[in-house]
């Protein structure tokens, strides 16, 4: 069997062999950092160029197709470009900060990676609050935001960095209270309970309606949250040149456009747990044909086809929607999003206390 | 009612995005009509778009005659002094002086192609010509003199 548990498995076998359990621990955790890191890149390459695909697909047009087979070198084409460029820090700026806010970024990016399942029983760290571990984690994005902003001295980023910050700080409570939806129905914050909870169906089929609007909520809270568009007026390119990361250039501008884009798969990731069952393919009912024979499809797949379709979601908004104003993006939230999600939180608790789910 | 109101605002709200979806997913799923040229590549079959304006030029028949009377209506229809009328005077068989061209200097670099001369002009001298591939190493060789060497006004054009 070639599943990512098995690796994992063989690879620590081999180690506590060869070496002794310190130096087994340390090993196993320098091969998880690279394997992140190596997760990081691809993710970046793969997810700039689908995005650029999308995009041009949406809107009749070709894409990129000139680099590589059916251009797809072009974002390491670009990658490439932007190593080679001069990271140039403004005078006027705060120094230490405009140099460790990519890396904020890029480490919130990674925290967030360990306690996302990737496939069955391969998780970094299955701690019994895992999804609280992720929403308090993804709460200091904002922070690298406003520290790139802040100290860029320079008026645009501040707006930018701004307008994100009200942006993340209120979106955050409707993305908590739809994933609450479903800790509620699941009783659990560890992650592997909830996947292991949607075994005879996914919560998205079993938790019906409200879970529907949760799904909706989810999608448009984490949308904003990544100040993706239609909410990326951190960014907003026509109002303010590139928003916080304006005074950025070379790796330091790839940093944040990778955890951008980071960010994106990982809240895909997170959403597709909590309401497509993450690793578990799709059951209906218990023990028949239909279900043994979609075990036979690996469990990667599964869960990565689910958070591409979730990220391919996301990429639809970008390029079907235009932009919000600052006063609609707030009046969303805190007028549409937020009374709802609260009614939906407190409809979805009686359902689980009344089993009036599937 | 309120609540009424606020469920309709959010099920029209729900509605109108699923509809903008909708329309970009159909483009989404059906990748054939595009709109990309891919410019280099069909050089030869490129067909440009009947109201495109590239340069200004001035018609020429087989017998290298033109139909530009030298008036000067286009030399003052120009906004930015992109054509310049240099006239001089034929001297007629009869003996009578007839004003006439004597070169109609065109600045390609000045030019921005708002199509006031071709308007202007009372003899349909000038038109608009679809080329655009205008790049040249020197600044001097986008100053062009449209009347052919040796051309002169057609039979008739007053």
């Amino acid at each position: 069997m070639w599943s990512l548990s098995h690796i994992a498995n063989e690879i620590h076998t081999w180690l506590s062999n060869t070496f002794n359990p310190t130096w087994t621990q340390i090993i196993e955790m320098v091969l998880a950092g690279v394997a992140v890191i190596g997760l990081f890149a691809a993710l970046g390459l793969v997810l700039v160029l689908m995005e650029r695909r999308v995009a041009a697909w949406i809107q009749i047009r070709l894409g990129p197709n000139r680099v590589g087979p059916f251009g797809l070198l072009q974002s390491m084409a670009d990658t490439l470009k932007l190593i080679v460029k001069e990271g140039l820090t403004p005078d006027g700026a705060d120094k230490v900060m405009f140099n460790v806010a990519p890396f904020i970024a890029m480490i919130v990016a990674m925290l967030l990676m360990a306690p996302i399942a990737f496939a069955k029983d391969f998780q970094l760290w299955d701690l019994n609050i895992g999804v609280l571990f992720v929403t308090a984690i993804s709460s200091i994005m904002v922070i690298s935001i406003l520290m790139a902003g802040w100290s860029s001295n320079n008026k645009y980023s501040l707006m930018g960095a701004m307008r994100s910050g009200a942006q993340i700080v209120s979106y955050e409570l409707s993305a908590g209270l739809s994933i609450m939806t479903i800790v509620v129905l699941t009783g659990s914050l560890q992650v592997s309970d909830i996947i292991h909870s949607q075994a005879n169906g996914w919560w998205i089929f079993k938790g019906h309606v409200p879970v529907w609007i949760a799904f909706i909520t989810f999608i448009i809270a984490v949308t904003a949250e990544t100040n993706r568009a239609p909410f990326d007026l951190a960014e907003a390119e026509s109002e303010l040149t590139a928003g916080f990361h304006t005074e950025y250039s070379g790796m330091k501008f790839a940093l944040f456009f990778l955890a951008e884009y980071i960010n994106v798969f990982i809240v895909c990731a997170i959403g597709a747990t909590l309401f497509l069952g993450g690793w578990m393919p799709l059951h209906f009912g218990s023990g028949n044909a239909f279900n043994h024979a979609m075990d036979y499809i690996p469990s990667s797949i599964w869960f990565f086809g689910k958070t591409f379709l979730l990220i391919f979601l996301i990429m639809w908004f970008r390029w079907t929607f235009p932009r919000l104003r600052i006063d609609q993006l707030l009046n969303l939230e805190w007028k549409y999003l937020l009374p709802i999600s609260m009614v939906n939180l407190l409809v979805t608790t009686a359902m689980a206390i009344l089993g009036w789910h599937f | 009612m309120f609540i009424v109101k606020y469920i309709k605002d959010v099920w029209g709200a729900i509605a109108s995005l699923a509809t903008g979806m909708k329309r970009t997913l159909y483009y989404f799923t059906h990748h054939k009509e595009i709109i990309t040229q891919e410019y280099p590549d069909n050089r030869d079959s490129l067909v440009m778009a009947e109201r495109f304006k590239g340069e200004v030029v001035m018609p020429h028949d087989e017998k290298n005659e033109h139909r530009c009377t030298g008036c000067t209506a286009c030399e003052l229809a120009c906004p930015n002094g992109t054509i310049k009328v240099i006239t001089k005077f034929d001297i007629s068989p009869e003996g009578k002086k007839k004003k006439a061209i004597d070169k109609l200097v065109y600045h390609l670099e000045l030019c921005t192609m708002c199509n006031l001369c071709v308007e202007a002009c009372p003899s349909d001298a000038i038109k608009m010509a679809q080329t655009f591939e205008h790049s040249v190493y020197d600044r001097k060789q986008l100053t062009k003199i449209l009347n052919h060497p040796g051309s002169k006004i057609m039979e008739g054009v007053e």
